[in-house]
Formats: structure tokens, C-alpha cells, sequence
């Protein structure tokens, strides 16, 4: 209860970003509904025993694909944080954030240039399977995927909190002789475990809401999302009514799986409160070291593989030609600038909503958590299982009588993108901002550091690192989008992603593949361009 | 700091910047690859706008579907004054949403099987069809039957119907071939069916990927093949039983009604002018009268022997429990 | 504000707990005292008997359940810290990593770091003061340990408060480190005489530079008195008992003032 207008600038920012969100949101959905509210028939009709098979295989691929990304991901994070230091390890963890910008066809069409029926590794998996190699459709195609999007992700959300740990916890584990396994249980482990719900949480969204790969690599409608019945709706069917009916289905579903998740996680809290590492006292003997350099090797083969099947594809394209074309040149630059802004408004949503956070749970002490905090804490997340066709469907309902549809196109891709990044962000940004506040907290009230103040000189230094990823990270999200583009997307409006589709669409598969390098390496440098502003400064003692 | 802020706001600005204003207006909208460089839209724009005077301005969604949808969104307050590349399976929900008007013309075009409706023109067509990779199969399906039927290791990619015209348009193919017994065609069909994907492109991407040696597109997709890239590798499979056709269409929306230069575009639309950028741009048959003849490589391409079509009354009554039967035999 | 600050407190302020009491949902603390106006007070008493509590109650860090925190005769318990007119210097994490010594000096005189002339002359006075003349440019983590904490008492120095809270701030430091910075603060003391309320562990520091020692126990003031009684015997049994054989023998006070 500590007095409560030293934080009021922290809660009430925090508030306006949940209301921004709410309005972004529930105004779609207000969009849909008062459309379709002369006809719910589809609503109810939409409840049929093939919604329950549907459900059923929805929630079985996403919860598989969640373990199955998670659970290495724990290992290849650890293995790398026990390796501060090694050429290529900064490279590495840039690669990692490309997937995510990779639309799903291409992701799809890289998995399959390898595992596929014709691909890489066709022949060798068919003298071991014995016969012809039947491709990696069904289960196994949708899980190889999954875990190709989100292996890395995870990744690199479990090694942000392993950084978190204090340097004086690998100091004291150094000077008592712990090996790799004791530290591993007693250092790494609690880390871990703590950050586990919130990451199995994000990855498990991403994967109920898949819709591509589903239906490509799954092999045919009985591999079907819920993601696919509310396209149907508003794409085939228009009926608004069915779409927000569904919608509100994918999110009750996951809203009970990410509440059991936090309920197996909640009574380990990792208490990342000391100091953040400076300098790592390691030591790791010969046979970890191998160890760790094996999956690491095995992990990034698994993820570039794919990527270099793209960029192989790629470069037969006339890259020449393409990168002369007015359309592509226009394309990249609407991309990169509807992504940038995107990824400015998404950190500063994340931003808000950790430090409202923050101060809230600081006021809060022992006592139970509100419902501002719960929203600022898990519920943000779960705008990710709002499809962005149902927001931009919703708002475009809503908007066609106000203004001029094409105008707020830009807009609409810029905050939707914004929000759908949002929950990465959040995960990046969090810990940091956790650990910086458990540092300045005192000092800050002491000296009467608030308010704007405080964002720029206390937070902003020393969060500049974790908000360089939260950037990366959602423009790598806003950079792949196609879900409010396909929607929004005209001739004004072009983004690379909406090109790349097109071309497909008109027999120019080697443009599109083309396309989809150039879509990689701007992805890839924007990432290094974000690690590089983020970088701390060196200076010599 | 500050060039970058520059290139944002004058990117923004191209972003965001509207048409000038100065002549008559004409607004489209269409599906992607029309207005594509390499599609007909930049011809059909110059032509028309020397015609007229004007200005015309096109404004393109991903396919038919979303064309529909789009309208469908912005209601009676849309923009566009026309609306270029429905298709037959989408007309008579398009005639329901009461946001056309009739085109009260006299249309003269040449698709199979005829034309009169008073609301929509075609502008071109093409058939459905099974293309295949020379490469990889010898011997082609001769018939629906061959293909349903056939040995289940040569694969096949289709669409999904809930998501994509083709899919649809192999719905209503094997259910006018087999009417009552689809769900048993489906039901063999499907040990062939390597994956479904949502879209046309999707399917095409894993066809010439090589991962399956079939999939479903256009009788007319080999003249792309052979006219750009100079290959007879890809075929369509003539069936016995006929293909199924696919109609494309315009139709001037009740803002366009209002707009003098939409009857002036239809007119236009089935003339010579527009006609002959359609083959080899948009990969189609012409609608209207053409002024050069076809491309050779046209005349290599499949004939039906019949042409299947519903009528798109029967379809809008049909689609959903025809959908769900498909449904039912493909998801167990 | 800033100048009001500065004018109106040539002296120390009266500290004062009006039967103020606090828990974390444990056993609740009371507290009831005054603290002697310009002087140093030391705070001693076994771990967990509520000492660090009694500062961050001063300070603003903790809200009393019941009861007033009296600052110079004004109630200021529901003012936020920054308002109070307190300094404290903590046992650590006294500076912001990625600010140089002068900064983190400057934000005593403005949160915001917009300094005036006058700002900048009152910084490098105080870091003269406190020997850290030629180490604006610094960052904390090329200091040392004693350095870091002169950084936050030329901070405090700036700040110019009546009440100084210091909460073991020489803990971590060794002997003949924490006798000079205890002296600073007894040199710094005679030149502000503000009320300075002292929390150690230390016996010899409170001695050293302790005028009055306030002892508690329990959650409770246990017993309060001139710190040269207690050292000579007069203190409470519990007090003798806390601090055991090193006070079993009195020593002067002047040869503890000078160690060599």
C-alpha cells in the first residue's frame, strides 16, 4: 500500500492501452454483430457434431505442437545461455526471429522442399521408411511446422529469462563445484519453470489459430481449425453472426487452457529481482560443451534448413528484374513502414501494460490480484486468438458509413498488427522491466523520478536491450502479415507478403519465391538493424 | 533520425494518397491478378480511358471471393461503380445482396452454353481441369471415373471448397457427374487426394514444387506454361465426362448506376479491345468479339467434350449441403 | 520548490512516531517515539525487530495501518516519499547503473536532470565534499564500494533535507572504509545539523558517531537514551544482551572515535 499517486502515471497508461485494445477489439466484434443481428440461424447452425470433431483436433495439434516446441526449446535456450560467447551466437538468435515474418505458404513450401514427397530428403527417408516416401502430410507435417515457427520463438523467450538470473547465483554455484545437472535443477530450472506458462501459453495460441499449415500440410478437411470455420464465415459465407460466435468459441477454449497452464506454474514464481547478470561465472566442462554445441546444431539445422530451402528457391528467381520493379520497390517500402509503425505502437502497448503491471503488483503486496491486473497480465495475450480478419472485417462494418474505407486502410493493418504483436513483446519486455524496477523502485520514489521522467531516464536506458527484441520481434510479425492485408490490401495498399500471394496466384511461382527471399533477408535485417540500436554501450573502464 | 522520419512521411503519403480528382471517374474493382503489370488491367486501363476521357481507377482484392465480400462490407456506400471477376457460382448471392442494378444492354457475347441474365456480363471463361505433370505420370486419367477410381499413388492437390472458387468448382463437378453417388466418388477420391489446400495458389505452389503429379486448375493453365515458359511439361487431363465451367463476370453496383460510364465500360468490356488482352494476360477464354486471333498454343489446349455448369440458382440453394456431404466423406 | 527546500531547513526537523503500526500480515510493528531534532540517532536491535520498517515509514516506502509519521510537527503519512522532507541512503542500489556520478548526483537536485547554474556548482561542491572531485564522468560500476556510497551522501548533500535516513548503508564495507565514510556523515551532520535516524548492526558505529540510540525489540521500541548511557552500562538488559561482549568492557569514547 505504498502511497498510490507515485505509481497513478504507471496504472493510468497502462489502462489506456487496455482500452485501446478493448476498443480495437470490441468494436469489431460490435461491427459484426450489429450486421449480422438480423440473422443469427448461421450462429446456431454453426453448432453441429462436426464442430465438436473440430474442436477436438484443434485443441489436440495445438497442445501437441506446444510441448512439442517447448520442451526442446527449454534445452536449446539453456545450452545456449551456458555459452555467452561464441562466434555465430548473436547470428544465430537473429535467424531465430525470422520464421515468424515467413508467411505460412512459404514456411510450408521451405518444410517441403525437405520432407516433402519430391523433397531434399525424400529419398533417404524412403529407403528408411522401405517403399516411396509419402511426404509429412497429416499430424506430423502440421507439427514440423509448428515447431519450425515456434522452436525459435521459444527460444528466445526462455533465454531472455535465463539472463535474468542474478550473477551472484552463478557466482555462488561456481564456488561450490555445482555441475551442469544441480545447477541446471537448482539455478536454471526454477527460471524456467516460471516463464514456462507464459511461453507454452503464447506458443499454444499461436498453434489454435493456425490456419494455413493446417489445411495444407494436414492433408485435408479432418485436420480442420476452428481458424478455418470462421474464415469460412466471413470469407465464403459472410455471415458476421457465425464468425463472432466461433471467435468467442476459439477464445473460451483457450482461455481455460492458459488458465491451466498459469494454475501448474503459479506456485513457483520466479523472483527475478536481483541484478542482472554482468559478467556469467560458467563452468562448463568438456562433455556439456559438446553437448550444448549439439543442440544448438541441431536446433538451427532444424530452423535454417527450411529458410534455406527458400533462399535456394529464391535465387532462382530474376532477382535482377524483380528488385527493378516499381511494384516490389513500392511493396517493400509500404512493408517495412506499415511494420515499423506497428512494432512502435505494439512496444508501446507492452510497455504501458507492463509497467501498469508492475505497479499494480507493487501495490498490491500479498493481497489478490485484481482484474486490472489480470488484464494487464495474461488477458492482453488473448488477442491473439482473435483472427485479424475479424477485426478488420468488424471494423470495416463498422467505418463504411463514417469515412472513406481506403483511407483507414493503412491504419487498420498498422493497429491490428500492432495488437496481434503485442503479446511477443510483452514477453520480451516484461522480465526486464520486472528486474530494472525491483533495482529503482526505492530510488525512484525517494527522488520523485515519475512519469515521462522516469521512462527516460531510468527505464528507457536500462530496457533499451529487451524493447530492441520486443521491436524486432513484432516487426518481424507485422512483416508476414496477410491476415488484415488479404482483407484491406488494394491497389494502394501493398505489402510484400500480398505481392508474393498474387504472384502465386497468376502462375509466377519463381517471382513468388523470389519474393519470399527478399521477405527473409529484410525481415533478417531489420532484426540485426533492432539488435544493433538496442546494444549497450561499451565503455572502458 | 531526420531522413528516415522523411522517407516514413512520404511513404505515408503514397500510402495513403487518393486519386487526383480532375476528370470523370471510373472506379473497378477486381480480383489481384487482374490488375497485376503482367495482367489485363494496365491494357484494358489505357484503352478504355482514350475511349472515354477519363480516368479509370482499379482497386483489387485476392480472387472473386473477396471481391464479393468486399462490396459485401462497404454496402451501398461503396465506391465502386463496377465490379469485374465474379464468378457463376457467386452471382446469385451477389443479385441477393441487392448492391447491383441491372446493365439494361443487349450483351453480345459467346460463352458455352449461352448468356441471359439481366444484372451480370461475362467477360471470359475457362474450364476446370486436371493438370498434370508429364514428367512424373505417363498415363493421364481419361474420365472423372479413371480418376476417382485410379491407383491412389498418383496424388492429386485440390482446394477447399470452403475457401476457394476451384474447390468449389470440383464440388460441383463431381456432383454433376455423379449426382447422387458423389459422397461414394468422394469417398474413393479421397485415398488420391495428397492435401487440400485453401486456395488456388497454395495448390499450384505444391503442383509445380513437384509434390504431387495432378491438381486442380484451368484447362487453360498449359497455355501459360507454353506461351511464357516455353514448356509443354504441364497438361490438362481431358475427361469423358466433360469439364466444369467457370464464368467470369461484371456487373455495374447501384453507385454505378448513377455513373454514366459504367453502361460505357460494359459496352466496351465485350468489345475487341478488352477481349484481346484476355488470353494472354488473365489465361482465359474470351467472352466477346476479338479482333487477333487466339495464340496458337491455345489451339494445343484441351476441347470438352461437354460442358458441365449448374445454374447459379441451383448452386446458392445447393452450396451448403453439398459443402457439409463433402464434409462429412472427407473429414472421417 | 526547489529553493523552498533548500531555505527552510538550515536545521533539523523533529522526527516523531504518533503510536504508528504496521504489519506485513505477521505479528503487527508499533511503534511510538520521537527522535531527538538535529542529531544523529542510532537504531540498533536483533533482525527482524522492525528497524528497516521504521525507516521506510518515514521515508513514504510504507503507509502506517493507524498511528501519525510527524515531520517537523507536520502529519506526513500519506505523503508520497518524494514530497518528504527526507533523504536515505540504502545498504545498496543507490545508483542507477547508467548514469554517471554527476547525474546520479543531479537527480537530488531535479528528477527531471534539468540543471541550472546553480545546480551544477552545488554538485561539484558536494563531490568535492565527499572526495569524489575528478569522478563526475564516472559510471557506478567503475567505483568502488565506498565511492558508490559517497556518490549517494553528495546526492544527499544536494538534496539538502532535514532528516537523513541511513539504512546500514557501510554495511559491506570494511573497517577503516566505514569509519571514514561514518566520520563524513558526522562531518556533513555538523555542517547541515539535520535529524539523522542511523540503522547498523555495528555496536563501535554507533558509538563512533550514535548521540542518541533508540533499541528495539519485537516490533516495539524497547528503550531509548543517550547513547553514551548505554554504552557505559545503563542501557536495558536486552540492549546489553544484543550487543554481548563487545560492550562487556567500557572503552572510552575517545580512543573508539580514533582507530589507528
Amino acid at each position: 500500500m505504498a502511497p498510490a499517486h507515485s505509481t497513478d502515471s504507471r496504472v493510468s497508461a497502462g489502462i489506456v492501452a487496455l482500452a485501446a485494445i478493448a476498443l480495437l477489439i470490441g468494436g469489431a466484434f460490435a461491427g459484426l454483430l450489429f450486421e449480422g443481428v438480423h440473422d443469427f440461424s448461421g450462429a446456431w447452425a454453426a453448432f453441429d457434431p462436426y464442430l465438436l470433431r473440430v474442436i477436438r483436433f484443434t485443441l489436440w495439434q495445438a497442445a501437441l505442437s506446444t510441448l512439442l516446441s517447448v520442451a526442446p526449446a527449454l534445452f536449446v535456450a539453456r545450452a545456449l545461455s551456458r555459452h555467452p560467447r561464441f562466434f555465430g551466437r548473436a547470428f544465430i538468435l537473429q535467424l531465430f526471429a525470422v520464421p515468424l515474418a515467413l508467411p505460412a505458404i512459404v514456411a510450408a513450401l521451405g518444410i517441403l522442399a525437405l520432407y516433402g514427397r519430391a523433397g531434399y530428403f525424400a529419398g533417404v527417408l524412403a529407403v528408411i521408411g522401405g517403399g516411396s516416401w509419402p511426404g509429412i502430410y497429416g499430424l506430423s507435417g502440421i507439427l514440423v511446422a509448428h515447431v519450425f515457427f515456434n522452436l525459435p520463438l521459444a527460444t528466445r523467450l526462455f533465454l531472455e529469462a535465463l539472463q535474468t538470473i542474478p550473477s551472484d547465483q552463478w557466482r555462488l554455484a561456481s564456488q561450490l563445484g555445482m555441475a551442469a545437472r544441480p545447477a541446471f535443477r537448482l539455478i536454471e530450472w526454477p527460471t524456467l519453470r516460471a516463464a514456462l506458462p507464459g511461453v507454452a501459453g503464447l506458443v499454444f495460441m499461436l498453434c489454435i489459430t493456425s490456419f494455413t499449415i493446417v489445411l495444407i500440410l494436414g492433408g485435408g478437411p479432418a485436420a480442420t481449425t476452428l481458424e478455418v470455420g470462421i474464415y469460412q464465415a466471413l470469407r465464403f459465407d459472410f455471415d458476421p453472426a457465425r464468425a463472432v460466435t466461433l471467435t468467442l468459441l476459439q477464445i473460451a477454449l483457450t482461455f481455460i487452457v492458459v488458465l491451466a497452464l498459469t494454475r501448474l506454474g503459479a506456485n513457483v514464481v520466479g523472483d527475478t529481482n536481483l541484478p542482472v547478470a554482468q559478467r556469467r561465472y560458467l563452468s562448463v566442462n568438456r562433455s556439456e560443451t559438446w553437448l550444448n554445441a549439439m543442440l544448438i546444431a541441431l536446433a538451427l539445422l532444424f530452423v535454417v534448413a527450411p529458410m534455406a530451402a527458400t533462399v535456394m528457391a529464391g535465387l532462382g528467381a530474376d532477382l535482377g528484374r524483380l528488385a527493378g520493379e516499381a511494384t516490389v520497390r513500392q511493396a517493400t517500402l509500404t512493408s517495412v513502414v506499415l511494420a515499423f509503425l506497428s512494432a512502435l505502437l505494439s512496444v508501446t502497448l507492452s510497455l504501458a501494460l507492463t509497467m501498469a503491471r508492475r505497479a499494480l503488483a507493487l501495490n498490491r503486496r500479498a493481497g489478490r490480484k485484481t482484474m486490472l491486473e489480470h488484464a494487464t497480465d495474461t488477458g492482453a495475450g488473448f488477442v491473439l486468438v482473435v483472427p485479424p480478419i475479424v477485426v478488420g472485417a468488424g471494423w470495416f462494418l463498422l467505418l463504411r458509413h463514417v469515412g472513406d474505407v481506403f483511407a483507414i486502410a493503412p491504419v487498420m493493418v498498422v493497429t491490428v498488427n500492432a495488437v496481434m504483436a503485442m503479446p511477443f513483446a510483452l514477453r520480451a519486455v516484461r522480465p526486464a522491466y520486472d528486474a530494472a524496477s525491483e533495482r529503482h523502485e526505492r530510488l525512484c520514489a525517494q527522488l520523485g523520478i515519475a512519469g515521462w521522467n522516469r521512462l527516460m531516464l531510468v527505464d528507457w536506458p536500462s530496457l533499451r536491450r529487451p524493447l530492441a527484441t520486443a521491436f524486432a520481434f513484432a516487426m518481424a510479425l507485422s512483416l508476414g502479415d496477410l491476415g488484415v492485408i488479404a482483407l484491406f490490401g488494394s491497389d494502394s495498399v501493398q505489402t510484400l507478403p500480398y505481392l508474393l500471394l498474387a504472384r502465386m496466384g497468376s502462375y509466377r511461382t519463381e517471382d513468388a519465391a523470389g519474393l519470399a527471399l527478399l521477405l527473409g533477408l529484410v525481415c533478417l535485417a531489420l532484426i540485426v538493424a533492432a539488435h544493433w540500436l538496442g546494444r549497450e554501450k561499451v565503455r572502458d573502464a | 533520425m531526420r531522413t528516415l522520419l522523411y522517407s516514413l512521411v512520404s511513404a505515408m503519403t503514397v500510402v495513403l494518397s487518393g486519386p487526383a480528382l480532375a476528370k470523370d471517374k471510373l472506379t473497378v474493382y477486381t480480383y489481384e491478378s487482374f490488375t497485376a503489370d503482367w495482367g489485363p488491367g494496365p491494357v484494358v486501363k489505357k484503352e478504355f480511358e482514350a475511349e472515354c476521357g477519363c480516368d479509370v481507377e482499379f482497386v483489387s482484392v485476392a480472387d472473386g471471393v473477396a471481391l464479393l465480400n468486399r462490396v459485401k462490407l462497404e454496402g451501398a456506400s461503396t465506391k465502386a461503380d463496377i465490379v469485374l471477376g465474379l464468378d457463376t457460382n457467386l452471382t446469385a448471392d451477389a443479385k441477393a445482396s441487392g448492391l447491383f442494378a441491372p446493365h439494361g444492354a443487349v450483351t453480345d457475347v459467346n460463352v458455352p452454353g449461352g448468356w441471359s441474365d439481366d444484372t451480370f456480363v461475362p467477360f471470359d471463361y475457362g474450364y476446370f481441369a486436371v493438370v498434370y505433370d508429364t514428367e512424373k505420370l505417363k498415363t493421364p486419367p481419361k474420365s472423372l471415373k479413371n480418376l476417382v477410381e485410379g491407383s491412389a499413388d498418383d496424388k492429386i492437390v485440390i482446394q477447399d471448397p470452403r475457401t476457394s472458387t476451384p474447390g468449389l468448382g470440383l464440388l460441383l463437378w463431381v456432383k454433376s457427374v455423379y449426382g447422387d453417388k458423389a459422397p461414394e466418388a468422394w469417398a474413393k477420391l479421397k485415398a488420391k487426394v495428397l492435401t487440400v489446400t485453401p486456395g488456388w495458389s497454395e495448390a499450384y505452389g505444391l503442383f509445380t514444387k513437384g509434390e504431387a503429379p495432378m491438381v486442380l486448375s484451368y484447362t487453360t493453365s498449359p497455355a501459360y506454361h507454353m506461351v511464357a515458359e516455353n514448356t509443354e511439361r504441364y497438361q490438362a487431363a481431358s475427361f469423358e465426362e466433360g469439364e466444369y465451367l467457370q464464368i467470369e463476370v461484371a456487373g455495374i453496383t447501384t453507385t454505378g448506376a448513377k455513373n454514366p460510364l459504367a453502361a460505357k465500360f460494359m459496352a466496351f468490356m465485350t468489345g475487341p479491345k478488352f477481349q484481346d488482352a484476355i488470353p494472354e494476360t488473365n489465361w482465359m477464354f474470351p467472352a466477346g468479339k476479338t479482333d487477333k486471333p487466339l495464340n496458337p498454343a491455345f489451339d494445343k489446349l484441351v476441347k470438352p467434350t461437354k460442358t458441365l455448369l449448374f445454374s447459379p440458382e441451383e448452386v446458392a440453394a445447393n452450396r451448403k449441403a453439398w459443402v457439409d456431404e463433402w464434409l462429412a466423406v472427407m473429414s472421417k | 520548490m526547489r529553493d523552498g527546500a533548500a531555505s527552510r531547513l538550515e536545521k533539523g526537523a523533529p522526527v516523531r512516531l504518533d503510536k504508528v503500526s504496521f504489519s506485513y500480515g505477521e505479528a503487527p510493528l508499533v511503534f511510538d517515539v520521537e527522535f531527538a531534532t538535529a542529531k544523529i540517532t542510532a537504531i540498533m536491535g536483533p533482525s527482524g525487530s522492525g528497524k528497516s520498517t521504521l525507516l521506510n515509514l518515514v521515508a513514504g516506502f510504507e503507509t502506517p495501518q493507524s498511528g501519525r509519521v510527524l515531520i517537523g510537527g507536520v502529519d506526513v503519512s500519506a505523503e508520497p516519499p518524494s514530497v518528504r522532507p527526507v533523504s536515505m541512503v540504502f545498504q545498496e542500489n543507490n545508483l542507477f547503473a547508467h548514469l554517471s556520478v554527476e547525474q546520479n548526483v543531479g537527480l537530488g537536485r531535479s528528477p527531471s536532470l534539468r540543471l541550472t547554474e546553480a545546480d551544477h556548482a552545488a554538485i561539484a561542491e558536494a563531490l568535492a565534499r565527499t572526495g569524489l572531485a575528478g569522478k563526475e564522468r564516472r559510471l557506478p560500476r567503475e567505483l568502488s564500494g565506498g565511492e558508490r556510497q559517497r556518490v549517494a551522501l553528495a546526492r544527499v548533500l544536494v538534496r539538502n533535507r532535514p532528516v537523513l535516513l541511513l539504512d546500514e548503508p557501510f554495511a559491506s564495507l570494511g573497517p577503516a572504509l566505514r569509519d571514514d565514510m561514518l566520520d563524513l556523515v558526522a562531518a556533513v551532520h555538523a555542517e547541515r545539523g539535520m535529524t539523522v535516524l542511523f540503522v547498523t548492526h555495528q555496536p563501535e558505529d554507533a558509538r563512533r558517531i550514535g548521540e542518541h540510540i533508540v533499541f528495539l525489540d519485537n516490533g516495539l521500541v524497547a528503550a531509548t537514551g543517550k547513547a553514551d548511557d548505554f554504552f557505559t552500562g545503563a542501557g536495558p538488559e536486552a540492549f546489553r544482551r544484543y550487543i554481548g561482549a563487545s560492550a562487556g568492557h567500557a572503552v572510552s569514547r575517545d580512543v573508539a572515535r580514533k582507530r589507528t
